[in-house]
């Protein structure tokens, strides 16, 4: 007879065998059984949080960073609603989570029992799929089912719910069998028809543009190599979603920024003229779109997506790819060579007017801010952060915010996964926690949060865990004192009435970095930024860096709420004329 | 209902609304249904029936049959919604005027009265497969079987009758001849 081991050492063989080194988690009553089998099991290591939706955001940028699943392990009730923020925000931005609760035993179950909730039930909705295992017959293939949920297609969360009595419980463990399709969902529905008619439209196209998302991020990095190929082979323009940066390098000529509502002018005004819009991993987010009547009005649009139902749910497209942007951009670059059809030739001149058009956009240096010599300007500091920086392999994470879509403006990223923001749910408080994630995968990198002072305040507690394990992350914060971009739109929208948007008693940052254990540095003129932010990178420790900026700053150019992509406002000046009105002012 | 977009999504070109029955071939196991219904309900679309029920035992196999209505494109996002969802193998989905597809539901009337309105009940529900379930010599539970509109009009109509409870199904929907759905 084989050997019999109890649910929680179950729980561990299949970490194991899925190759999980770290958990991100937090103990409680429904997990004690587990987190007494930890110590038996020296290639996982536990990252112990300060509080469960730390626990989903480090596990978040540990993902996004690495491409390996997170993993987070909580107890029930309130471990687990803790932990939705983080499954919801995950789910947005379609990052692996596998996240096992703990749950009252089963016989407990619908009672009402201390530290009881319906996880499943509330989790339902922000997950892909979850599980509770009320059989410890089920355990083992449970968990491997929920590894290759959460990693196949489209990735996204899962949450295994697991009561403590089948914790306690003893099964035989049998491996994960050969893999059986789930249901039949297959990932690549394109054929060499789809990529024929493509590169006709290519061929044919005077005005391209290609458009690349998070798609390209989550497909591997092989996947941002290949566009790479497709981008200088077509010699077409390439426009980026804030989730795709770093897929194509940002400094390269070929690459107008990030588009959409703080994107820039050129990268607009290009989506709405062009031609032949190619979107590659992306999914009309309406951040992206601004208003869909009016949305890139001439072009032929195609849409490549491993996602069937992204497939015409914002914007009807004429030809769709669907399956894994690698696959995809591979079958179109291998069929663009074969037939030698070098587009970058033979399209030069046609799409030539086209890139003397966007050389005019280019020229009003959508990105430009009037600098000071007085207090810095949160751009500024950006663009400071990035020049001394940009030599070594930096990862950045980002809270929410206007700081977010300075950073996503001036922070120019060359390579995947350098880059972790909560885009989809725009989550406050996110950066930090990721962080901690960012840095657990690459030890030896530096992390860099980019913040604002009220969504880092949301997430604090984590610089105590970044303590614990000597995570050297820094967290670099425009401390304006508002909730800049709430702030912005009441500019904007409500008559500068800015209720509730100022922080009054906001905490010292360098005492609170000190009662943490960690360095606080803080900045307030520009001629010692520099300095600071080089003593910030050196030191071999988690640092507080509390920048003062310029509290009014705005963030430009900014497409208003309810208008095209060729209506943006450019700058402070132009405010007026561009007046959010009847019902874009009801539009987040 | 409610618009399931993105408020920039708000198009000022109007499509029209057709009512569809979406069936949906799932695993029968906990949480299945209220996957399907949060679904529906989380992204705004609208169900007028419902109807489930394991049709396959042995590979517990339950056949979920919901009518909706819907823009082509809100039927599109529903059809490919439901295919992502990990317990779901297969869904179809029919016009409710496509004459190759039988749609039934069922409703049973509880009449109460004396012996002339009861006659007049069953007379009413006879073009409807009526059949008497229960008898009384001051009751009558008749079951039909028809369309959605066809028991409408029945229980509105056997009021005068002593109709005193309804109890209907959702439809349920079966292609006719030999061809299976796959």
């Amino acid at each position: 007879m084989s050997k019999l081991y109890t649910g929680a050492e179950i729980v561990f063989k299949c970490l194991e065998d899925q190759d999980v080194e770290f958990i991100f988690g937090y103990p409680g009553g429904a997990v004690l059984p587990i987190y007494d089998e930890l110590k038996n099991h020296n290639t996982i290591k536990h990252i112990l949080v300060r509080h469960e939706q730390g626990a989903g955001h480090a596990a978040e940028g540990y993902a996004r960073s690495s491409g390996k699943p997170g993993v987070v392990l909580v107890t029930s009730g309130p471990g687990a609603t803790n932990v939705v923020t983080a499954l919801t925000d995950a789910y947005m931005d379609s990052v692996p989570l596998v996240c096992i609760s703990g749950q009252v035993p089963t016989h407990l179950i619908g009672t009402d029992a201390f530290q009881e909730c319906d996880t499943t039930g509330i989790t339902r909705p922000c997950t892909k799929h979850n599980w509770l295992v009320k059989d410890i017959k089920d355990l083992s293939k449970t968990l491997h089912e929920a590894f290759k949920v959460a990693t196949t297609g489209r990735p996204g969360p899962v949450l295994v719910d697991i009561p403590k009595d089948i914790q306690f419980a003893k099964i035989a463990y049998s491996k994960p069998k050969a893999e059986k399709k789930l249901n039949g969902k297959l990932l690549n529905h394109f054929s060499q028809k789809d990529i024929d008619i493509l590169i006709g439209l290519m061929n044919k196209s005077k005005k391209p543009i290609i458009y690349s998302g998070g798609g390209v991020i989550n497909s591997g990095p092989e996947a941002s190599n290949v566009l790479r190929e497709l981008v200088k082979l077509t010699g077409f323009p390439i426009t980026s979603t804030l989730q795709g940066l770093g897929a194509y390098p940002g400094d390269d000529n070929q690459f107008l920024g990030m588009l959409g509502m703080h994107g820039t002018y050129e990268a607009n005004n290009a989506m709405h003229d062009c031609d032949l819009l190619i979107n590659i991993g992306a999914r009309f987010d309406d951040r992206i779109t601004g208003k869909i009547d009016e949305f890139s009005p001439k072009s032929k649009k195609v849409h490549i997506d491993i996602d069937p139902s992204s497939i015409n749910k914002i914007i009807k497209v004429d030809l769709a790819l669907v399956g894994d942007v690698k696959e995809v951009l591979k079958g179109i670059n291998k069929t663009l060579k074969k037939k030698n059809l070098d587009l970058k030739k033979s399209n030069k001149q046609q799409i030539a007017k086209w890139w003397e058009q966007i050389q005019k956009w280019r020229t009003k240096n959508s990105l430009n801010f009037k600098n000071s010599d007085e207090t810095i300007k949160p751009q500024h500091a950006v663009q400071r952060l990035y020049e001394l920086t940009k030599h070594k392999d930096t990862y950045i994470t980002t809270e929410v915010g206007q700081h977010q879509m300075w950073a996503a403006q001036h922070y120019k990223f060359n390579k995947p996964n350098r880059w972790m923001t909560s885009g989809g749910l725009g989550t406050m408080g996110y950066g930090l926690p990721a962080a901690v994630g960012v840095q657990i995968a690459h030890p030896k990198k530096l992390v860099v949060d980019i913040a604002g002072e009220a969504s880092v305040l949301m997430t604090m507690q984590e610089m105590s865990t970044a303590v614990q394990y000597n995570l050297p992350i820094k967290i670099f914060i425009l401390n304006n004192q508002y909730m800049g971009m709430v702030r912005q739109w009441q500019e904007l929208l409500h008559e500068k009435n800015y209720s509730e948007s100022y922080t009054e008693a906001l905490p010292d940052f360098i005492k609170m970095a000190e009662a943490y254990g960690c360095k606080g540095i803080k900045a307030e003129k520009p001629d010692e930024l520099d300095e600071k932010i080089t003593e910030m990178v050196e030191f071999d420790g988690p640092v507080i860096f509390d920048c003062r900026v310029d509290p009014n700053e705005n963030c430009f150019p900014m497409i208003p709420s309810g208008k095209p992509h060729n209506q943006m406002i450019l700058g402070p000046s132009e405010k007026e004329e561009n007046k959010i009105t009847g019902k874009g002012k009801a539009l987040v | 209902m409610a618009n399931p977009k993105s408020a920039y999504s708000v198009s000022s070109k109007k499509e029209k609304s057709d009512t569809h029955i979406i069936v949906v071939w799932v695993d029968n196991e906990a949480g299945v249904l209220a996957r399907v219904v949060g679904l529906f309900s989380g992204r705004g679309y609208n169900i007028e029936s419902l109807a489930v029920a394991e049709v396959d035992a042995k590979k517990s196999i339950s056949r979920i049959t919901i009518v909706t209505t819907g823009t082509p494109q809100v039927i599109d996002q529903i059809k490919l919604q439901l295919k992502k969802l990990v317990p779901v193998h297969k869904v179809a989905d029919f016009k409710r005027n496509d004459k190759g597809v039988i749609f039934k539901e069922m409703a049973l009337f509880k009449v109460v009265g004396n012996n002339t309105k009861i006659k007049k009940a069953i007379i009413a529900c006879k073009k409807y497969d009526a059949v008497i379930l229960d008898k009384t010599k001051k009751s009558n539970v008749i079951q039909i079987t028809a369309l959605r509109r066809e028991i409408d009009k029945m229980a509105k109509n056997l009021r005068k009758f002593g109709l005193v409870s309804v109890s209907r199904t959702g439809a349920v929907a079966m292609t006719r001849g030999d061809k299976v759905f796959n």
